[in-house]
């Protein structure tokens, strides 16, 4: 991550300089810094609301219960992960959140997911199989019905914005696939 | 078909929530004190990913605003043709992985430009919506946490979102050809 981030920024400079926009760089500081802030802060809100309803989820049991449904599919993904552990239950209610194109409760879940994850793991600062994993299904989003896409569709006049909702889904699930496979193929030992 | 699926959209987070409260109720979990508890999570865990999420907005911001991202999108021209992919839909391809709001802009200028119906403004689309933000969502997941080593994570997923790609002007063929 310090080798891309590095490279992004210096690479970013020099064609700053070359393109005679050195002045983008206090521009960008100034806006991009606070965007994230506010992002960080609007995400609060939700994040409170899912970890608060993932502890009543916890201490009724519904937790242990769905993560015990799902056993045979979080098996094959994570392997290390114990069945009835409640990092299962965080990561397929993220699943469910992304697939219905609700964001931020994704996020929020996802983040959950990852603080469980982080409990099972011996070294702390090393990614598990597991996190790998996960995050790499979850960046090939599963999303059945792509609203933003279908409300530009729209706006730009389209016939049938809808239509690429099909299309949409079968290289959504090529690439989650592929992803999986990937994943496996890379993982090798764990540090 | 799409009317349900929207539907089903809509519904899905209020009936997680009140599958959970529901349960919660009949088991005599004491609700509120339990929600309480643990929304106060929220907070730290917001203030932790602040510092990652500036980081990589930073970056971003950086790639973008200079014109390095119209850079590296021209070098890729030739390779990715040669692959079938329009390069009409290059700069969304390249994109999609690091900035969504990015992305939805230059999905925005294609189909305005080439028109929603048109085979560009279809795969263009197909890919908006069969992708994800790979490197924002690294920096808040494992930021979140302090995973520091992201072992093969990147590799994969890029490699995940170069098959999302290559499956969107496939199936688009077929589709719509």
């Amino acid at each position: 991550m310090s080798i891309i981030w590095f490279s992004m920024i210096i690479f970013g400079m020099i064609v700053a300089i070359f393109n005679g926009k050195i002045e983008i760089i206090n521009d960008v500081i100034l806006q991009d810094a606070q965007e994230a802030v506010i992002f960080a802060i609007g995400l609060t809100g939700i994040m409170a609301v899912w970890l608060g309803l993932m502890n009543i989820a916890k201490k009724s049991g519904l937790i242990k219960a769905f993560a015990l449904i799902m056993q045979p599919v979080t098996k094959l993904l994570f392997p290390k992960v114990p069945a009835d552990h409640p990092a299962i239950s965080a990561i397929m209610m993220n699943m469910v959140a992304n697939m219905f194109g609700a964001g931020n409760s994704a996020t929020a879940l996802g983040i959950k997911a990852m603080e469980e994850l982080q409990t099972l793991n011996k070294d702390k600062k090393a990614a598990t199989n597991a996190m790998c994993m996960f995050l790499v299904i979850n960046m090939s989003s599963i999303q059945l019905i792509p609203l933003t896409v279908l409300k530009l569709r729209g706006d730009a006049g389209s016939a049938a914005p809808t239509e690429i909702i099909a299309t949409s889904f079968v290289a959504t699930a090529v690439s989650t696939a592929v992803g999986i496979f990937v994943c496996k193929v890379l993982e090798g030992r764990e540090g | 078909m799409i009317y349900i699926l929207t539907i089903i959209s809509v519904a899905a987070i209020p009936i997680m929530i009140s599958v959970i409260l529901i349960h919660g109720m009949i088991k005599k979990v004491n609700l509120y004190d339990a929600f309480v508890e643990g929304a106060s999570e929220g907070f730290k865990t917001a203030v932790r990913i602040m510092p990652y999420l500036i980081a990589i907005f930073l970056a971003i911001g950086v790639m973008r605003k200079s014109g390095a991202m119209e850079l590296i999108i021209s070098f890729m021209k030739a390779p990715m043709t040669l692959l079938g992919i329009p390069p009409e839909v290059l700069p969304l391809a390249i994109m999609r992985p690091i900035s969504g709001s990015g992305a939805l802009g230059v999905l925005q200028d294609i189909l305005t430009h080439y028109g929603p119906d048109s085979f560009v403004g279809r795969v263009a689309s197909t890919m908006m919506g069969s992708a994800e933000t790979i490197f924002y969502t690294m920096a808040v997941y494992f930021g979140a946490v302090g995973i520091k080593y992201s072992r093969h994570t990147v590799p994969a997923a890029l490699i995940a979102h170069f098959a999302a790609m290559i499956a969107s002007v496939v199936i688009c063929r077929i589709v719509f050809l």
